[in-house]
């Protein structure tokens, strides 16, 4: 039924200390699509979302089980460096989180990590990748301002930018646009649609119109459970649950 | 009700007042005190020459031994406890962040040895000398101000380090960075300024500390030229000077107080200046 499979998330369970956070869940993601998570607040997809690049391990008593296939290989119970895993997707957080240094630094940091110090190199890159998110023309002339006096909407762009520059194949992003003004919102949506061509996105979100408006497949979550998983136009225009029906129509959130 | 809200407020006012004022006239009457002492006996020979033959009865001479000696060990301990107390203070925030009970536990124990007085660490120090048959030396001074000053160190840079998000440790790993990568590169970077206080911090305690070099540092009229020598210092130097019958010795420990309290002034106006710098970077979470 699905194109190739990106993600397989495989009998995952999470607790943190006695609480059982994600309860067995198997969800495909399929690749270069957007596949978005929704689902009330509290129901564990953000959780999710955070399992799938193992950010979850900075939790002080998670405990996961199960299995996370990327391209086959379970990133949960690999002996393969866990920053290269990371490093394979970019992450877009409900707020930016810009590095503590200038603008072209931000995003030079991921490449002089990975060891291209090139300074030809770097001064292309960065350009190519702020003209990705239509920030070039915003910042050409002050690359070396510190990326904490950007508006929160080119913040955020930076961080998208940033990320690309690591070249991922995966773009996990939670809730990004939450603390956008709706301008910055729409050029991430459309950033979105564009890049998925070349990435698997996976964004979670509790804005029903968002979903919408960009989602290719869609998981439905509910109080750590999936509840039903499917192309965007099943979910949307024939739920088969109750709980799907309920939330689509707005009766909780 | 109204009426006892008012009276609430109104005598909260004047106890915050009162205690404002209060913490004020003490500071200044100390700089007043420090400075009207000690200001008459403030020359160049003072700060420009060891003592002479006669200078603890009041003859010429000056406290240059001291000045050198206190700057040898302040910033002697400080530029080792920040190798030491740095990396520590990033670890607990970095590395450890699954083990928050390891993390507090270490918390703790600095704590306790932050409590502990100065005289008990001077004590420690020399018992160690005695044992390892090591003289009052500027390297003992050293070790020991170390020793006093890194918990001090790791848990100021440790509270500043606490406050930095979460998202951006979550941000800099998903870069494909290792923790490592991110302390260095990511955290030091943000709390830069906060770092140079908490080292700032440090350095007052380990320039006006006179009871941990007492048995460890020495005293000498000479300025020390190896480690392996014994140092005058500056509270030291108040300490006996103070403690002289005659006059004019006790007008120049004012003075030295004086130099002190100067040295101490010009650390942290250019602390305050470099911060300010590093501020440009700085993300306001």
């Amino acid at each position: 039924m699905m194109e190739n499979v990106k993600i397989r998330i495989k009998d995952l369970n999470l607790y943190f200390g006695k609480q059982h956070i994600l309860k067995n869940i198997n969800v495909e993601i399929p690749e270069k699509k957007i596949t978005v998570i929704m689902g009330p607040s509290g129901c564990g997809k953000t959780t999710l979302m955070k399992s799938l690049n193992r950010l979850t391990d900075l939790n002080p008593d998670a405990r996961l089980s199960g299995s996370i296939f990327i391209d086959g290989e379970d990133i949960l119970h690999t002996s393969e460096d866990i920053t290269k895993i990371r490093k394979m997707m970019g992450l877009l957080a409900q707020r930016p989180y810009p590095l503590p240094m200038n603008i072209y630094n931000n995003i030079a940091y991921g490449l002089r990590i990975s060891g291209r110090k090139n300074k030809r190199f770097l001064d292309r890159r960065i350009e190519h990748y702020l003209r990705q998110v239509n920030l070039w023309d915003e910042v050409k002339d002050r690359l070396r301002d510190p990326a904490g006096a950007l508006s929160i909407g080119q913040q955020q762009r930076l961080c998208l930018a940033r990320g690309l520059a690591v070249d991922p194949e995966i773009i996990l992003a939670d809730e990004p646009t939450s603390a956008l003004d709706p301008i910055s919102s729409q050029t991430i949506e459309e950033k979105f649609l564009e890049l998925k061509s070349n990435y698997t996105i996976v964004l979670v979100t509790h804005i029903l119109r968002q979903a919408k408006r960009i989602a290719d497949h869609v998981v439905f979550m509910y109080l750590g459970e999936v509840v039903e998983q499917g192309t965007a136009r099943e979910i949307f225009e024939n739920p088969r649950e109750d709980k799907t029906k309920s939330y689509l129509k707005g009766l909780f959130y | 009700m109204d009426r006892l809200k008012k009276i609430e407020e109104g005598f909260f006012r004047v106890l915050m007042f009162c205690s404002t004022v209060l913490i004020a006239i003490t500071l200044f009457l100390i700089i007043f005190s420090i400075l009207y002492k000690g200001l008459p006996s403030i020359s160049w020979e003072m700060i420009s020459q060891v003592p002479k033959g006669g200078f603890y009865f009041g003859k010429e001479g000056g406290i240059l031994n001291a000045i050198v000696g206190s700057l040898y060990l302040s910033f002697g301990s400080t530029f080792l406890a920040a190798i030491f107390g740095l990396p520590l203070a990033l670890f607990m925030n970095v590395h450890l962040i699954r083990h928050k009970k390891l993390v507090n536990g270490i918390r703790y124990v600095l704590d306790l040895l932050w409590g502990v007085p100065s005289i008990v660490y001077g004590a420690f120090g020399f018992a160690i000398m005695v044992y390892l048959g090591i003289r009052a030396s500027l390297l003992a001074g050293i070790i020991t101000v170390t020793l006093f000053i890194i918990p001090i160190m790791v848990r100021s840079i440790d509270e500043v380090l606490k406050p930095v998000p979460r998202g951006l440790l979550e941000a800099s790993l998903s870069l494909g960075s290792t923790r490592s990568e991110t302390s260095y590169r990511v955290f030091f970077k943000q709390t830069l300024p906060g770092i140079i206080t908490a080292v700032m911090l440090s350095f007052g305690r380990a320039i006006g500390d006179a009871a941990s070099i007492l048995f460890t540092a020495g005293y000498t009229d000479y300025i020390p030229t190896s480690l392996h020598q014994q140092t005058a210092t500056l509270p030291l130097s108040i300490f006996f000077q103070l403690s002289s019958p005659i006059p004019e010795v006790q007008q120049r420990a004012y003075a030295s107080a004086l130099v002190l309290i100067f040295i101490i002034l010009v650390i942290s106006i250019l602390s305050r200046l470099l911060t300010r710098k590093y501020q440009r970077n700085q993300i306001n979470f």
